[in-house]
């Protein structure tokens, strides 16, 4: 089938249109942000004399210093550790039977579809006093490193699972028969063949825990230290906005740009994560 | 052995070299981190519904008493409404879009469809809390929409729009379509470039016109694709938490309010933790209600 000329114009007409949509919402804030509340925006403005002073000004009236220091360690560490944990349930899911993992694996996949929200009330209550162990861990990192990892290991487990189950089995069978134990068939046949697989996964968990936003606003709003990016921008836009909005759109932008950068980055892996599990040919 | 003892331990035969229970050492410690802390506290979650509790004072058992005050609580019952409301936005417009849009695109490869799919998924991936500042500008008194309104002389449509008691949902509704049409759309365009062209030849060969084409052609060729963006699209309008939260919070006068902001509202606001558990609860079954009849439609239509 050959398109006209007209025909691929219009493609690529409707294709800009859109494009245009879907980042015009952002790019306004950007625009607003590079203004200072001095030039009074309005509407469409643009940033014809650009001035960073918002954004500095909104690092630190925000404390973004310390959001991004607890958001750091909070995505750093749930990514890793689900990471290996995931590969770990993916392989034994994936490539060996064992009693009751037909029991164990939907139950798993539960974690996928249930809201976490319908997790929160309890985490803070038993957060603020741990059963048994009697320790305090609500408004520190570990409130929301070990829920979050919880529920990335379901969605890990099943992501790592789909990857295992591609493998050929006469690789994995070959191994076995050369001698190798379980572990040895994971770490030098699999893991290599693996890394697309875990890159892809440890950056959509990245994300997700980056733009988590209700757990923190539960269980560390409590403790300014502890705040992640997110929580300290909502809390930044309460209390600025009707002052300065250009320095909320400001933190707006720096809460984004982790992410954007990676995107821009990594975007391959990012599209293969989400069509890629989903689809099979 | 019978051969129904046979053939039971044929499915159930390992692999040569199946290390086999083993297999549970490796599934061990993600299992205790999720049963922990997701699988434990949704059970509590269920197990606080029965009780009325004010988060400080001991417990008060009361049964299902929360329940049968929620199916009488018209709060609640709105919120699910504007839930129902908020998947037509976040789930059934996208789609809609997604498709017309790849019905009405050429089937000839795109020159710079990657350029096209990483800016039309770009919202997918920014936070629900950037989003809501975002948009509280373009709705603001002096923001891009209103301005651009005034511009195109359409100026008695100028509207503070999340803060009127009529606009305001449907506003938040706009920004769930924004975030996911983009979706929708690169996973249609994508998957109708994996289908056969013969397909297309062999309709246009019996005479079909365009319309035809799409609903026997396209449209089947999309299946798994649909199903996909319901499921995503849906769990993101029942999330849709951060975004109201930072924008309307449920406001004006609970015109925005939804399940999990009132659940949110009940138990950290009023305190009235066994109520908000019991909302959660009822939210968690819907969600699964929700998924398990879309995840059921999708596998009926692919045995046919």
């Amino acid at each position: 089938m050959r398109a006209s000329r007209a025909e691929m114009m219009g493609t690529y007409i409707v294709l800009g249109a859109f494009a245009i949509i879907a980042i015009y919402p952002v790019l306004s804030i950007l625009f607003l942000a590079l203004h200072t509340k001095n030039d009074l925006v309005t509407g469409f403005a643009f940033p014809t004399h650009p001035d960073l002073s918002s954004f500095k000004a909104a690092w630190s009236e925000g404390h973004f210093a310390t959001g991004f220091k607890s958001s750091f360690i909070v995505a750093a560490t749930v990514t890793v550790v689900s990471a290996v944990l995931s590969t770990l349930m993916g392989y034994a899911f994936g490539t060996m039977r064992f009693v009751g993992d037909r029991i164990v694996f939907p139950i798993v996949l539960l974690g996928i579809i249930f809201p976490y929200e319908a997790t929160v009330i309890p985490l803070y209550y038993d957060f603020a006093n741990v059963p048994i162990l009697h320790w305090h861990l609500l408004n520190t990192y570990w409130a929301l490193i070990l829920p979050q990892i919880g529920q990335s290991v379901a969605f890990g487990a099943f992501w790592m699972r789909a990857f295992f189950r591609s493998v050929p089995r006469s690789l994995i069978e070959a191994a076995r028969i050369d001698g190798a134990t379980s572990f040895g068939v994971l770490w030098r046949v699999l893991v290599p063949q693996a890394m697309p697989a875990v890159l892809t996964m440890s950056l959509l968990v990245f994300v997700y825990t980056w733009n988590e936003f209700l757990l923190a606003l539960v269980l560390v709003s409590g403790s300014e230290s502890h705040q992640t990016a997110p929580l300290g921008l909502s809390f930044f836009a309460g209390a600025a906005r009707a002052g300065d909005p250009t320095k909320v759109a400001a933190a707006a932008m720096l809460v984004a740009l982790p992410i954007l950068v990676v995107y821009l980055f990594l975007q391959r892996h990012f599209v293969r994560g989400m069509f890629g599990g989903a689809i099979k040919e | 052995m019978s051969s129904r003892q046979r053939r039971r331990r044929l499915r159930r035969a390992k692999a040569p070299g199946d290390p086999g229970d083993i297999g549970w050492l490796y599934v061990l410690p993600g299992l205790l981190f999720y049963g922990l802390f997701t699988l434990a506290p949704l059970l509590h979650t269920v197990y606080y519904s029965l009780f009325d509790w004010d988060g400080l004072t001991p417990k008060r058992w009361v049964g299902l008493a929360n329940y049968s005050e929620a199916i009488r609580d018209h709060v609640l019952l709105r919120a699910f409404i504007h839930s129902a409301v908020l998947i037509a936005f976040y789930a059934l417009i996208p789609v809609i879009i997604g498709l017309l849009l790849t019905a009405a695109l050429t089937r000839t490869r795109i020159r710079g469809f990657r350029f096209f799919r990483t800016t039309l998924f770009l919202p997918q991936l920014i936070a629900g809390v950037v989003i809501a500042q975002a948009w509280v500008w373009v709705y603001d008194a002096s923001g891009p929409l209103n301005r651009g309104l005034e511009l195109f002389g359409l100026g008695s449509l100028v509207r503070p729009w999340l803060g009127d008691f009529s606009w305001a949902l449907p506003s938040i509704g706009v920004i769930g379509t924004w975030v996911t049409f983009g979706l929708c759309m690169v996973l249609f365009v994508a998957g109708v470039q994996k289908i056969p062209l013969e397909l297309y030849d062999a309709a246009r060969v019996d005479g079909a016109g365009a319309f035809r084409e799409f609903f026997a052609v396209t449209l089947p060729g999309l299946r798994n694709e649909i199903l996909v963006a319901f499921v995503l699209t849906t769990i993101n309008a029942l999330r849709s938490f951060d975004v109201i939260y930072n924008t309307t919070a449920g406001g004006p006068g609970n015109t925005t309010i939804v399940p999990s902001m009132y659940m949110y509202q009940n138990a950290f606001l009023f305190n009235r933790v066994g109520y908000a558990a019991a909302i959660a609860t009822i939210l968690a079954l819907v969600i699964f209600v929700l998924a398990a009849i879309v995840l059921r439609a999708g596998d009926r239509s692919e045995d046919r």
